[in-house]
């Protein structure tokens, strides 16, 4: 009203009826003088900020409040102004007001007290606010201790809830001494999972201040924890050291029984394992794991891509990732059936390099192709295709040396003397999707698919 | 005898208090007011009591059993540790969960386990546990579940369904750390299930081509710990670590723990107090990495013997190895340069940001954002003031060191 009227800060004093009653004339505070000049004017985005100020307890917060909607009419982007006196002063109330509102609901302790008249169990709590932030916590608690009868009392109003509804009371309450059965396990806990080793009491005090201890109900032990811990951990220091306990040479006499399997020689099984725990190059420091070709053992055709990406290195599974999509993709156009081929990578590891929470793929060196080429070299001696097709340069340098260029083997059928099978180099999906949407990916695209229809029609 | 429960209480959570994950944050938000039932998650999670040690307790931390067939040196639940033993029957840990929970002591349950028989066994008591919290007792609250690394596929899916959070450790910074220490455990083994719960919790979030979503799994995402200054691995060790760990498989968290005695220690571990100072540093680097824009190669790049200065925190010391980039103009400078001011946090950017479109920033209005003018002095530039040959004094980093202090006469 006074806002309508446009009655400026200064010239309304705001008065308490609990500060002092003889002083309080109701008669002025409740009607303005003046006509009705404007309407006011907020936007939704101020709200929060005046209604939790008014939250607070000191007694300016009506004052601070009015000033600040009566600026806000003239200068509606006053609350961003962080460096404004007002509104930082404002910030740091609303600061205090929603870290009480935040420690009731950490410190808030029920008690049980027997069962109400509808069968539902019944809970009390006396609670100390250091704000009026009852009605702020209010659906916090409704919305967490739904089937159970609950209230809490403070000395600023209660809360209580029957299953239906909270029922908000601002008469304030008596102070109540509760406890319960379990307190005692609680403070089993809470003793227990102290560790000794590392006394920080100031950090503790900063989170949990003294003022809310007398109503926690762990809080007491906190003296004798204090005082003992020291002597606690001079004593496992002292400790001297203990035979182990029977169980744990019966343990260790088992294991060394049980003989690790070791496969043949030269074997799937052995080649398989040998992969997953090479260390021949540093790659295997930083990937998940090394990705293992798949496909029949018997495959007529090899696919042999660059190394495992993001995503195949997560999964251990080679071509899972958007490069292996679209390499699916065309072979569907080129109606080859991927179940058919065995596929693989020329380095079994994933080689990146982490920029913020992301990998980012990296090609792999000679040194890394170099490392791999034994397994790769097995593989084709396992699986003896008839034909070998390399994607990309690491690839096709993998299987037809370091000096070779995929300039000169692009698209082209060669004889393999030496490896008893017939290769066929094609560019690497994921060259055509680092070229983006673009003529030329189409263009690639359609290379790819032509170079697996020959593929195809090649045996 | 048997043991009474509050005696297993002690030894299970006494056993399970060296993991220092407890946060109860991240998940999706839920209630019962409308379901009934019991819990919530209000996603950024509550600390509902502090311990002693600084720590808060936000979720009731415990193990099923600390019997144990691995003998991890640094563990206080090694077979070879005379250590009480005691185990829980999952019907208790619920038990315990939901009369805590009543009592607003807990956010909910952090429940781990010794490995008693098989993994799948092990892995079977802890889904259970989960289960008919959610399923028997409608519980809405906060499940955190250790993943054992080689448990079967499905068990892990089951764990993902009801757990808001999952998490294996990684233990050491190393690999030749856990090999060491860890003789019965496997970083490869480790690193591929993190792999593998990194695909389900993105292919949880992902909707699928109907619109609807795919099936639950760890909302609240994965996180891991290690411990700090059993080895001798070096802060740059450590942070190289976790920047694979967050690069590799998105963890919300990694947890830094700095070792700490155990009774009836392994003869290989050091005897002395826990690097609490070493700790604190690595989780300021770690927040300057999740919040501020740094890599960690940067923190670690100019330190000589690749760990952190224990005197001034790394921000800080950054700048001082930086200067050439500094001041920066709290007027005209981008939000990326804003945060790598010594003394300004996230939130103080964010408002000097939303200020400056309407004010011009001066020093002085600092200090009503409740910053350091002191510490902010030397780095910036604003209306009326400039450091000048503030910033380069050779001894600017003396200005900033705490007062010494006389030593504790032992």
């Amino acid at each position: 009203m006074a806002l309508q009227r446009d009655i400026p800060p200064d010239q309304i004093l705001w008065r308490y009826p609990e500060a002092d009653l003889d002083l309080f004339h109701a008669a002025e505070n409740q009607t303005f003088e003046g006509e009705v000049v404007r309407d006011v004017r907020l936007k939704a985005s101020s709200l929060p900020l005046l209604k939790d100020v008014l939250c607070h307890s000191s007694a300016d917060r009506f004052a601070l409040a009015y000033r600040l909607l009566w600026r806000l009419q003239s200068d509606p982007n006053l609350l961003s102004v962080v460096t404004d006196q007002d509104v930082a002063q404002a910030r740091r109330m609303v600061h205090q007001v929603r870290r009480a509102a935040h420690k009731m609901t950490a410190f808030v302790r029920f008690r049980e007290q027997g069962t109400s008249e509808t069968g539902r169990r019944r809970f009390l709590s006396w609670f100390e606010p250091d704000h009026h932030v009852l009605e702020k916590v209010s659906s916090f608690f409704a919305g967490r201790f739904a089937d159970m009868d609950w209230m809490i009392l403070t000395p600023r109003g209660s809360l209580r809830w029957d299953g239906k509804t909270v029922h908000c009371s601002f008469e304030p309450c008596e102070k109540q001494v509760l406890d319960d059965d379990v307190d005692q396990l609680w403070q089993t806990y809470y003793a227990s999972t102290f560790n000794p080793a590392r006394v920080r009491t100031k950090a503790m005090r900063n989170e949990m201040p003294r003022r809310y201890w007398h109503n926690l109900p762990e809080a007491n032990l906190i003296p004798h924890l204090v005082a003992q811990a020291e002597k606690r951990v001079a004593e496992m220091a002292a400790q001297e050291a203990l035979p182990a306990p029977k169980f744990h040479q019966a343990l260790q006499n088992r294991q060394k029984a049980a003989p690790a399997a070791v496969p043949t020689a030269g074997s799937w099984a052995d080649l398989k394992q040998q992969i997953r725990t090479c260390q021949a190059c540093s790659l295997h420091c930083h990937a998940t794991q090394a990705v293992l070709g798949e496909g029949p053992e018997t495959a007529k055709i090899m696919l042999v891509g660059e190394q495992p990406g993001d995503q195949e290195d997560l999964a251990g599974r080679p071509f899972v990732g958007p490069a292996g999509s679209l390499l699916k993709e065309c072979m569907a156009e080129a109606g080859v059936e991927p179940p058919a081929l065995y596929m693989t990578n020329a380095v079994k590891h994933f080689r990146f390099t982490t920029r913020g929470r992301r990998r980012i793929h990296q090609t792999p060196g000679a040194e890394h192709v170099q490392a791999c080429q034994p397994w790769l070299r097995q593989e084709i001696a396992l699986v003896r295709p008839q034909l070998v097709v390399t994607l990309g340069a690491t690839a096709l340098r993998a299987v037809a040396g370091p000096s070779a260029q995929l300039k000169d083997f692009r698209g082209l059928m060669h004889e393999d003397a030496q490896g008893g099978h017939r290769h066929l180099s094609l560019a690497h999906p994921s060259w055509i999707l680092r070229l983006g949407p673009t003529e030329q990916a189409e263009q690639e695209r359609q290379r790819l698919i032509e170079g697996l229809r020959k593929m195809q029609t090649a045996l | 005898m048997k043991k009474s429960l509050s005696e297993r209480l002690a030894i299970l959570s006494d056993a399970a208090k060296y993991d220092a994950s407890c946060a109860s944050s991240g998940s999706t938000r839920r209630d019962s007011a409308k379901t009934g039932g019991l819990g919530s998650t209000t996603g950024n999670g509550i600390c509902h009591a502090y311990t002693p040690d600084g720590r808060c307790i936000s979720l009731l931390k415990i193990l099923l059993t600390n019997f144990c067939v691995y003998d991890c040196a640094y563990c206080i639940n090694r077979s070879s540790s005379n250590v009480e033993r005691a185990k829980f029957t999952p019907d208790e840990v619920i038990w315990l969960t939901l009369e805590f929970y009543r009592r607003n002591c807990i956010e909910g349950l952090f429940l781990s386990s010794g490995i008693i028989r098989s993994s799948d066994h092990t892995m079977e008591q802890l889904v259970q546990v989960a289960r008919d919290l959610r399923l028997k007792h409608g519980f809405r609250g906060y499940i955190h579940l250790k993943t054992i690394p080689d448990a079967s596929p499905k068990l892990l899916e089951e764990a993902g369904l009801y757990a808001d959070r999952l998490s294996i450790n990684v233990e050491m910074p190393t690999e030749t750390g856990l090999k060491d220490y860890a003789p019965e455990k496997d970083a490869g083994n480790i690193r591929r299930a993190m792999g593998d719960m990194r695909l389900k919790i993105d292919a949880a979030k992902e909707k699928t081509h109907t619109g609807r979503r795919a099936g639950r799994f760890s909302p609240g995402g994965q996180s891991t710990q290690m411990i700090i200054g059993a080895d001798a691995a070096t802060d740059q060790d450590v942070l190289a670590s976790s920047s694979g760990l967050y690069g590799s498989y998105g963890l919300r968290r990694v947890y830094y723990s700095a070792f700490s005695p155990i009774p009836d220690a392994s003869a290989i571990l050091p005897v002395r107090s826990p690097p609490l100072q070493r700790e604190h540093r690595l989780y300021q680097a770690d927040w300057l990495f999740r919040f501020y824009g740094f890599d960690f190669g940067e923190l670690t790049a100019s330190r000589p013997n690749g760990m952190l200065d224990l005197e001034i925190d790394p921000k800080l010391a950054w700048a001082l190895d930086n200067r050439a980039q500094f001041p920066v103009d709290l007027n005209l400078a981008s939000k990326e340069m804003l945060l790598r001011v010594p003394g300004l946090g996230v939130r103080t950017v964010a408002a000097l940001l939303s200020a400056r479109k309407h004010t011009t920033i001066r020093l002085e209005d600092l200090a009503r954002l409740n910053v350091s003018i002191k510490k902010v002095r030397p780095f910036v530039k604003a209306s009326g003031w400039s450091p000048a040959r503030l910033t380069d004094r050779q001894d600017l980093r003396t200005l900033f060191l705490p007062a010494p202090q006389q030593m504790r006469l032992l």
